[in-house]
């Protein structure tokens, strides 16, 4: 019993002691766990909350990711509402003030401008975001600053180590504007094209290589599509030339394959995040991936 | 809007350099090299305005939608990180911020359940009687036909840097009589260091699992019997709650409560308004990717000087909760299996006092049980079925003594449009005392209506 209560006394004066702990980032998302690999290497302890087969609009509050919130010295999401359904209950149940708000949070959505808000915010829409869609991870450019201002952040946290967020930004930076130069050079095909989607995901990705969404499986986020609607886009799909049916890794495969045998257009799972394929092992992987997937459907 | 002002700036560049021109015959090097470096500026300014029309456009449509949001978003506001985070949007962020000046802004999150139902019940609920257990606090059968149950209206926001506070007005209907009741009002301290949480006012109790959740949360139309029988349905009270959640890997959470010991299983407000202790903790983790688990131990501790059943004395009520859910890929909201089950073991050691007439009392030492464990499949994200089993354990002498020990079965199905809205229809098979069974069929919906919730696990 002594030596239990010893090593309980131990464990937790070393968890809870400050003295030259490595900081500690909780990520809500595998893009942005990728993110602060890149950015912090051995210098983070990176805890990542969900994997590219969740749907992150639907986490719950789980006891073993408090645990997690609970430790963090910064949680890094992608705001704009997507997490809201999880994330506030995760920081008010974990008592841990550093995350509460102020330089501890990090939204990468809060740094770059939001497409897609919503003129109207009206529930009878889905489940809206008012802040804009959240997906930011799908837009190189956007992608960049992110990582700019989540440098910046880390330095803020933890100065000892500023000069390693500093070196590390840069190299990412240079390898990352060589990696977009290369990905638009491969996606010059892709152009004009047009793509359904699965749910309002990609306007990021389709903005930045010129495509077009011209419809989605699930029109109002959240909330099931009807018959109707699902006949409407059969047509759609027919007429338009279509590239492929896009979801995301989480999503189920059923309703894109379904259009896919009624139109006769690819159905393609595109990773998303990093880890959702083989090749998504990083976030130049998951680029990589998306390109290789959308080209494959237009050859 | 840029737009304008540039092409002023770029003619008074170019009235400036025709002037400088003009008189200039001779031309001096001077007015040269002015005339260049005016160019090159204009040069550098279309280049600019080149770069900056996409964005001002988007900084335009953003504005737009900011007001219109602003507008729709009066009983809006978002509470929490969430808002905090947009405060902190800082540097990058083209429009969006600088717009609050609204001073709705501000609004609590607000959030309204509106919930109704229609039961029938083969048995008369005024003639219920559950052996060994009277009816207490909200612990009774839904009436019949008709009825709005209990809708919900819910307020929070941060109040500032350290404090967070949230109200909730429950509106129901008894007798025909509508009322509205404070179920919780409380602040939170939210910048206590090393992971420490303190609670003041009026909130739902931690201890159990259900306690602290608020009935609309719930897989069932009605709370287990345990709750019923020792809890009045969910205890809450005024008090104070301080928390503490371990800097580990596995969630551990301890916490303790002083309670003023109004309402059942205490009363009478003894201890000087501090009838009531309790002490819980609770634990859980992860196990692979696609389970996760949470248990718990709780004991409430009151000194009553005449609770709703007659009881004065002291009591103790310990709960033991475990949950265990399973969903392929944790994917929850898509598929999957949630088991929960909760023991209670409720202590007596004090008076039976008839609150009818208070002449009439007697001694009341002795123990009652009660158990619940319910299952819940997922079938889709549209879809969820379940059964509940539910029973208690009366006590064998005392004065509600009793042989017979009430027991329930209950099935549901609901039907979920999106996160939002809900129908559900309930059957539950009861056996309250050897003479009687009661059929009850309910058909429930609730909705969610304004701010989106952080349901807790």
């Amino acid at each position: 019993m002594k030596a239990l209560l010893a090593t309980a006394t131990l464990a937790l004066a070393l968890s809870t002691s400050p003295a030259h702990a490595k900081l500690r980032a909780f990520a809500c998302e595998p893009e942005w766990g990728s993110l602060l690999k890149e950015l912090g290497g051995d210098q983070i302890d990176i805890d990542v909350a969900t994997s590219a087969l969740q749907d992150v609009h639907q986490i719950e509050a789980k006891p073993s990711l408090i645990a997690k919130v609970r430790r963090a010295d910064l949680t890094v999401c992608s705001g704009a509402d997507l997490e809201i359904g999880w994330l506030p209950q995760l920081v008010r149940q974990s008592g841990n003030r550093k995350i509460a708000g102020g330089d501890g949070a990090f939204f990468a959505a809060s740094q770059v401008a939001t497409l897609q808000k919503p003129t109207q915010l009206d529930r009878a829409a889905g489940d809206v975001h008012p802040q804009g869609n959240p997906h930011v991870q799908m837009d190189p450019y956007r992608l960049l600053a992110v990582a700019k201002a989540l440098a910046a952040r880390l330095a803020k946290l933890d100065p000892a180590n500023a000069a390693v967020y500093q070196q590390r930004l840069a190299a990412f930076s240079t390898r990352w504007t060589a990696a977009t130069k290369r990905w638009e050079a491969k996606a010059a095909p892709l152009k004009g094209r047009n793509i359904v989607v699965h749910h309002d995901s990609w306007i990021y990705l389709t903005q930045w290589l010129g495509m077009k969404q011209i419809g989605a499986l699930e029109p109002k986020p959240g909330v099931p599509p009807t018959s109707g609607h699902l006949a409407a886009l059969v047509q759609t799909t027919k007429a338009s030339n279509t590239l492929a049916i896009v979801r995301g890794a989480y999503q189920d495969a059923k309703a894109s394959e379904w259009l896919s045998s009624r139109t006769g257009v690819p159905a393609i799972s595109l990773p998303f995040t990093v880890g959702g394929d083989a090749t998504s092992k990083d976030l130049f992987g998951m680029f990589d991936s998306t390109l290789d997937k959308l080209l494959g459907a237009a050859k | 809007m840029r737009s304008p002002l540039l092409a002023l700036a770029i003619s008074l560049a170019f009235a400036q350099a025709a002037q400088a021109a003009a008189p200039a015959a001779p031309a001096t090097a001077g007015a040269q090299s002015r005339i260049e470096a005016l160019e090159a500026r204009i040069q550098a300014l279309e280049a600019n305005a080149e770069a900056m029309r996409q964005q001002a456009e988007a900084a335009t449509l953003a504005l737009e939608a900011t007001r219109a949001e602003m507008e729709a978003m009066k009983s809006f506001a978002l509470a929490g990180a969430q808002s905090t985070a947009s405060a902190d949007a800082g540097e990058a962020t083209p429009a969006a911020a600088p717009e609050s000046a609204n001073g709705n802004a501000f609004n609590p999150a607000i959030t309204l359940i509106l919930n109704g139902s229609y039961s029938g019940h083969s048995l008369d609920p005024d003639a219920y009687q559950r052996s060994g257990f009277p009816l207490v606090g909200e612990g009774a059968p839904s009436a019949r036909g008709f009825s709005l149950g209990e809708s919900e209206l819910a307020m929070s926001a941060n109040i500032d840097d350290k404090f967070y506070g949230q109200l909730t007005l429950a509106i129901g209907s008894e007798d025909g009589e509508t009322e509205l009741g404070i179920e919780e009002a409380f602040v939170d301290a939210t910048a206590l260091p090393g992971g420490m949480a303190l609670r003041l006012g009026r909130f739902f109790s931690n201890i159990g699992y259900l306690n602290s959740h608020h009935a609309h949360t719930d897989k069932f139309f009605d709370r287990p019997l345990p709750y019923q029988a020792f809890l009045g349905n969910q205890y809450g009270d005024d008090g104070v709650q301080l928390r503490w959640v371990a800097p580990t890997e596995l969630f551990i959470e301890v916490g303790a409560e002083l309670f003023r010991g109004q309402n059942y299983p205490s009363g009478g407000a003894a201890n000087s308004g501090a009838g009531v202790r309790t002490l819980f903790a609770h634990a859980g983790g992860d196990v692979g990717t696609e389970s996760e688990w949470l248990a718990g131990v709780s004991v409430l501790d009151s000194r009553s000087e005449g609770s709703e059943d007659g009881f004065v004395g002291d009591n103790r009520l310990y709960i033991a909760d475990a949950t265990w859910k399973w969903a392929p890929g944790g994917n929850f909201k898509d598929g999957g299996v949630t088991v929960r089950g909760e023991y209670f073991l409720d202590d007596r050691d004090g008076d039976f006092v008839d609150p009818e007439d208070s002449s009439i009392s007697q001694a009341w030492k002795g123990t009652r049980r009660g158990a619940y464990v319910e299952g819940v499949y997922r079938i889709n994200r549209n879809w969820e079925t379940g059964y509940r089993y539910d029973r208690l354990w009366a006590d064998n002498d005392g004065p509600l003594a009793s042989d017979f020990d009430p027991v329930r079965h209950s099935v549901m199905l609901s039907w979920l449009n999106s996160e939002f809205s809900l129908v559900r229809l309930q059957y539950s098979h009861d056996r309250p005392n050897p003479d009687d069974t009661d059929n009850a069929i309910t058909l429930q919906y609730q909705m969610n209506l304004g701010a989106h919730g952080a349901h807790k696990f």
